[in-house]
């Protein structure tokens, strides 16, 4: 059923501009040139966080705390291969993606561990990255209880991810 | 200023670690092998985010983005109350959470920030605390992703057998995250 969801929605996407006569080749290539933009943005997040993750991996330390962490792991069910993971996650976009596309390739991107991984990535967000954007623009210097409720929602989104990956697939 | 924090210890803890466990070799090494799995990574996932940008422009010149804003009125009700009302607050976090719900984060910046600009606005206006704006931060770090496209394109380059399959458990996920989200927020606000 999955495999219809994004061709089906390209091509609503498409004829749906195609109908209400838009340019539709002009737009396309227009949004890919900003998608270009986006992608150098990230590169240097991806670049820092890939090689500190690679350093941290081969230093031998993340071994000790995801063993350290694994009996807490199993009783919530989350592979304790997802705990760095977990941990990245709310300072940096990069540093997360970079340390799940690790555990995807060395699990194997359809084990358990590694869909976990994924969805642990897709429903989760950099929450200090975003706080700091949104307050910074604003100018509001205490936020109050706007960490505490992301960061819940954050933990929620992780323990969930484990169990909606047994209970749906 | 938080990414310095993070960069000095993530360094600092290979340097020591390595030299602890004797694996200082590997570390070294790892510089190496890190930037160029950082390219690989990049090429993995960069012709998505692309595809991505350029369906969502498709959807932009058409109004479908501005109609499924539209539809998303009576959650944005439900969620900002009286805030709501006001028509301008009330577009931006549409597009907002359009642009989220499609997977495209830096495409729903612009409009979070516009529209916390404006529910800021409004709750001066009122003399109350900014809770709306705290709300629309929230939802936004909470991230209720229909598809999260990235993850799929990293999926695919380790040769998955069908990316996209994660779609529900992502679905399911992302929901309670953003309703345990709002709820701690609702019980955190009304202790003080």
């Amino acid at each position: 059923m999955t495999n219809y969801i994004v061709p089906a929605l390209m091509l609503v996407i498409v004829l749906y501009g195609a109908l209400k006569k838009v340019d539709v080749f002009g737009a396309f290539s227009d949004g890919i040139k900003e998608g270009l933009k986006v992608c150098k943005g990230i590169f240097p997040a991806i670049l820092v966080m890939l090689t500190a993750v690679s350093m941290l991996r081969a230093s031998g330390v993340i071994d000790i705390i995801t063993n350290l962490a694994a009996p807490i792991c199993n009783w919530l069910g989350i592979p304790e291969e997802c705990l760095p993971l977990a941990l990245l996650r709310p300072f940096t976009g990069g540093g997360a993606l970079s340390i799940g596309s690790e555990i995807i390739k060395n699990n194997g991107p359809d084990s358990l561990t590694g869909r976990i991984a994924a969805v642990m990535l897709g429903a989760s967000e950099t929450s200090f990255y975003t706080i700091a954007v949104y307050s910074a623009y604003l100018g509001i210097k205490n936020t109050r209880y706007t960490l505490g409720a992301a960061l819940s929602a954050d933990a929620a989104a992780f323990i969930m991810s484990g169990i909606a990956v047994r209970l749906l697939m | 200023m938080i990414m310095t924090v993070v960069i000095v210890i993530m360094l600092g803890a290979s340097l020591i670690f390595g030299a602890v466990t004797g694996q200082i070799a590997q570390v070294s090494q790892a510089t190496v092998s890190g930037a160029k799995e950082a390219v690989q990574l990049l090429l993995n996932i960069c012709g998505t985010i692309c595809l991505w940008s350029g369906l969502l422009e498709i959807m932009n010149r058409s109004g479908l983005a501005a109609k499924i804003a539209k539809l998303l009125r009576p959650v944005i009700k439900l969620l900002f109350g009286k805030y709501a009302q006001d028509e301008e607050a009330c577009r931006y976090i549409g597009q907002n959470m359009a642009s989220n719900l499609l997977g495209l984060g830096s495409a729903a910046t612009p409009s979070g920030l516009k529209a916390a600009k404006r529910l800021n606005q409004l709750s001066k206006q009122r003399g109350e605390s900014p809770h709306a704006v705290f709300l629309l931060i929230i939802i936004n770090t909470a991230s209720l992703q229909l598809l999260p496209t990235t993850i799929a394109a990293v999926r695919a380059a380790e040769g998955s057998a069908a990316p996209y399959d994660i779609l529900p458990a992502v679905w399911l996920s992302s929901i309670v995250s953003v309703l345990v989200g709002v709820t701690a927020a609702k019980l955190m606000r009304g202790k003080k």
